[in-house]
């Protein structure tokens, strides 16, 4: 089981992953249509690109922007919930021997109780977002099954890989759920709402481009205030 | 298939039409009959697939709006209605756009009318919560494309079909044709000449440095803007001129979502400026005006560089430019002494980058200038936009929604709002009439000519 799963399986689960991104990007490129969106997007490429960017990094800097600066909290555990589901598996120690046997290279990594510290924080993030989504009407009121599903999807190697790293219970059994955890969650990314991982960048760009291109950054004389 | 007499999918092309719409008082039996008016599905779901579907904007932002409802607070509609959450964007988006393209357009008259409640109810275009959005989903965007696709089933509000027939009639948001317009510029021009020595309004004057048109109301309704804009280009020694055909600059077609009547309109203002040779464009203080023929006119009339023939501006960059180089000149002494504050529209200030013009008059004309919170690009709808003020089945909505605006004006303690947008004026004065708050508003034309210096040459003749 562990030699299927590590071996075919995981292949397969990047290979889908890789080449499901790329096609998610690639489609979205290809779906934009300057005269129904009213944007000229070819003809001002330079300050398209320039709005895109800024489109796209300032959000990505906690309380960076109006809108995270006015949701304190939620901000928080937005940042702390996606930090730790990003830096966690790409920096663990252990990820990287194995990348390291495998592969002969492997990323800078992290120690693991700060691997530990994001994982607990990343989880106890994932409930409040739970809690949050219950509490809010507003919020309750646009939720359905599918968002739970998703959190489900992105918490669950985190969970099981804790449980796996620590020895608690069967080791074998919750390295192999952790495993088969994290490949449902890549081979889930193309095709589920988890596709913001590569469509985030893309709708930030679009709408950057779209301000700074037609929606005054032109007048503005900077940058749109984010 | 049902089709009403007046509501139906046609467009209003001819005067006869658009005359029994106009005698239907309310629209009375428009709405009665849309409650028969069948739906078009295969050509929703044709114009789905083409617009939305195999494209990727829309369908991406449908897709993948994580539910996080950070949108709810930045919408006023949702602020002004306690809470609701049934006023929350994305919900509002979902339940309507997002529904209709999960049932591929198999929708029903009353699902169609929940739209169009929805669409012009419930949403203004102000573009707000796109700001507020991490995956920068802007349901403005959304909400005027449901517009078109409502639109072409004659789901509309009985004044916006009414109002995108007058622009494929008229070219204009009103009856003013032609002749009425260049008879009341030469009206104005006479009336005013004696106050105003050498005044002139000219008309069709080609290779003019500026080109100047305005919205429908000015000409039909407050004739005197109109003579206040020639005021104050005959005080800064402007060379300018207004086209006979081409003079007006908003559309209701936008409001409405007629895409074609959007683009007969523009290309009226752009045969104008063709024709003219201006060596530049300004509108009057109205803020739609400028989004639909300087930020999207262009896009509709299928120019790819999105610019209109000539450089356009707005009326405050003129006001900005003016006062800057020294055109127009300001007696100190009659600068505005009490606290003041501006509303910033969102359709030439979030939508078109023009904060920083209007914060620049301010310091020329205002002492105590006091801004909105929050404001500039982040400022609040005024809550009449993207056609609400005009809608009577929908009033009592409208006037809600003037609440968040009110306690804004309230919390700067200012009794004099500037308002150079025809929409903002609106909904500012009705504001004032539904909750009486004590305040007055105002356009920059009027306030300017109390407060400029005159030069001696343009001066009254003293009576000998």
């Amino acid at each position: 089981m562990y030699e299927f799963v590590t071996g075919p399986l995981a292949w397969l689960s990047f290979t889908i992953f890789f080449a499901g991104v790329i096609v998610r990007a690639v489609q979205y490129i290809k779906g934009l249509d300057w005269q129904l969106d009213r944007v000229a997007y070819m003809e001002y490429k330079m300050q398209g690109f320039k709005g895109a960017m800024r489109s796209i990094f300032l959000w990505l800097v906690p309380y960076g922007t109006h809108s995270w600066r006015y949701y304190k909290f939620f901000t928080l555990l937005f940042f702390t919930f996606h930090i730790g589901l990003l830096v966690t598996p790409v920096f663990l120690q252990a990820h990287n021997i194995l990348l390291q046997e495998r592969f002969g290279f492997s990323l800078w990594s992290i120690s693991d109780a700060t691997a530990d510290f994001l994982t607990i924080a990343m989880l106890a993030a994932a409930l409040l977002i739970v809690l949050r989504r219950i509490a809010l009407p507003e919020v309750r009121i646009i939720t359905t099954r599918y968002d739970y599903l998703m959190l489900a999807i992105a918490v669950a190697p985190f969970i099981t890989g804790f449980f796996a790293m620590h020895h608690i219970g069967n080791y074998k059994f919750w390295l192999i759920l952790h495993i088969l955890s994290g490949e449902i969650m890549l081979v889930a990314i193309p095709f589920t709402k988890l596709s913001h991982f590569v469509l985030y960048f893309m709708s930030r760009a679009q709408l950057g481009m779209d301000f700074a291109i037609k929606r005054g950054d032109i007048k503005r004389g900077k940058g749109m205030a984010w | 298939m049902a089709q009403g007499k007046l509501c139906n999918r046609e467009k209003v092309n001819e005067l006869e039409f658009l005359q029994a719409l106009l005698n239907d008082k309310s629209g009375a039996q428009y709405y009665s009959e849309m409650n028969d008016l069948d739906v078009d599905t295969e050509l929703l779901w044709n114009t789905l697939q083409k617009t939305l579907v195999q494209k990727s904007r829309i369908k991406t932002w449908l897709e993948i709006c994580a539910h996080c409802g950070l949108c709810a607070d930045s919408c006023f509609l949702y602020l002004a209605n306690n809470k609701d959450p049934e006023q929350v964007p994305s919900y509002k988006i979902q339940s309507t756009l997002g529904e209709m393209v999960k049932r591929k357009g198999q929708v029903d008259n009353e699902f169609m009318q929940m739209c169009m409640k929805t669409a012009w109810a419930k949403c203004t275009c102000c573009n707000r919560c796109g700001t507020f959005c991490p995956f920068g989903i802007d349901m403005g965007i959304m909400f005027s494309y449901l517009r078109g696709l409502l639109s072409a089933q004659g789901f509309l509000p009985w004044e916006m079909k009414i109002g995108a027939g007058m622009h494929r009639i008229y070219r204009a948001q009103m009856d003013v044709s032609v002749e009425d317009w260049v008879d009341t510029c030469e009206w104005m021009a006479e009336e005013y000449e004696e106050e105003w020595p050498g005044l002139v309004i000219p008309v069709d004057k080609e290779n003019a440095d500026i080109m100047y048109t305005v919205n429908a109301r000015e000409p039909k309704h407050y004739p005197e803007d109109l003579a206040e804009a020639a005021i104050l280009f005959h005080l800064t020694g402007e060379n300018w001129t207004v086209p006979s055909e081409g003079w007006e600059e908003t559309s209701l077609a936008m409001f409405a979502g007629d895409w074609e009547a959007c683009k007969m309109q523009v290309e009226s203002v752009y045969d104008a400026m063709k024709r003219l040779k201006p060596k530049r464009m300004v509108v009057t203080e109205c803020g739609h005006a400028y989004r639909a023929t300087v930020v999207e006119g262009p896009y509709w009339a299928g120019y790819k560089d999105g610019k209109t023939p000539v450089p356009s501006f707005h009326y405050v960059e003129w006001v900005a430019e003016v006062l800057r180089t020294g055109k127009l000149k300001i007696d100190p002494a009659k600068k505005i002494k009490e606290p003041v504050t501006y509303q910033d529209s969102c359709n030439y200030i979030r939508n078109a980058g023009l904060a920083d013009c209007a914060r620049e008059i301010m310091s020329y004309i205002a002492e105590d200038f006091r801004e909105m919170e929050p404001n500039r690009e982040h400022n609040f709808c005024c809550g009449g936009g993207g056609g609400f003020n005009g809608i009577g089945r929908f009033r009592k909505e409208r006037n809600a929604g003037l609440k968040v605006k009110r306690d804004q004006i309230l919390a700067t303690g200012c009794k004099l709002v500037i308002s150079p947008c025809h929409n903002c004026w609106d909904a500012i004065r009705d504001l004032e009439e539904e909750f009486e708050i004590g305040i007055r508003w105002s356009f920059l034309k009027p306030l300017l000519i109390k407060m400029a210096i005159i030069p001696e040459h343009l001066q009254p003749k003293e009576e000998e």
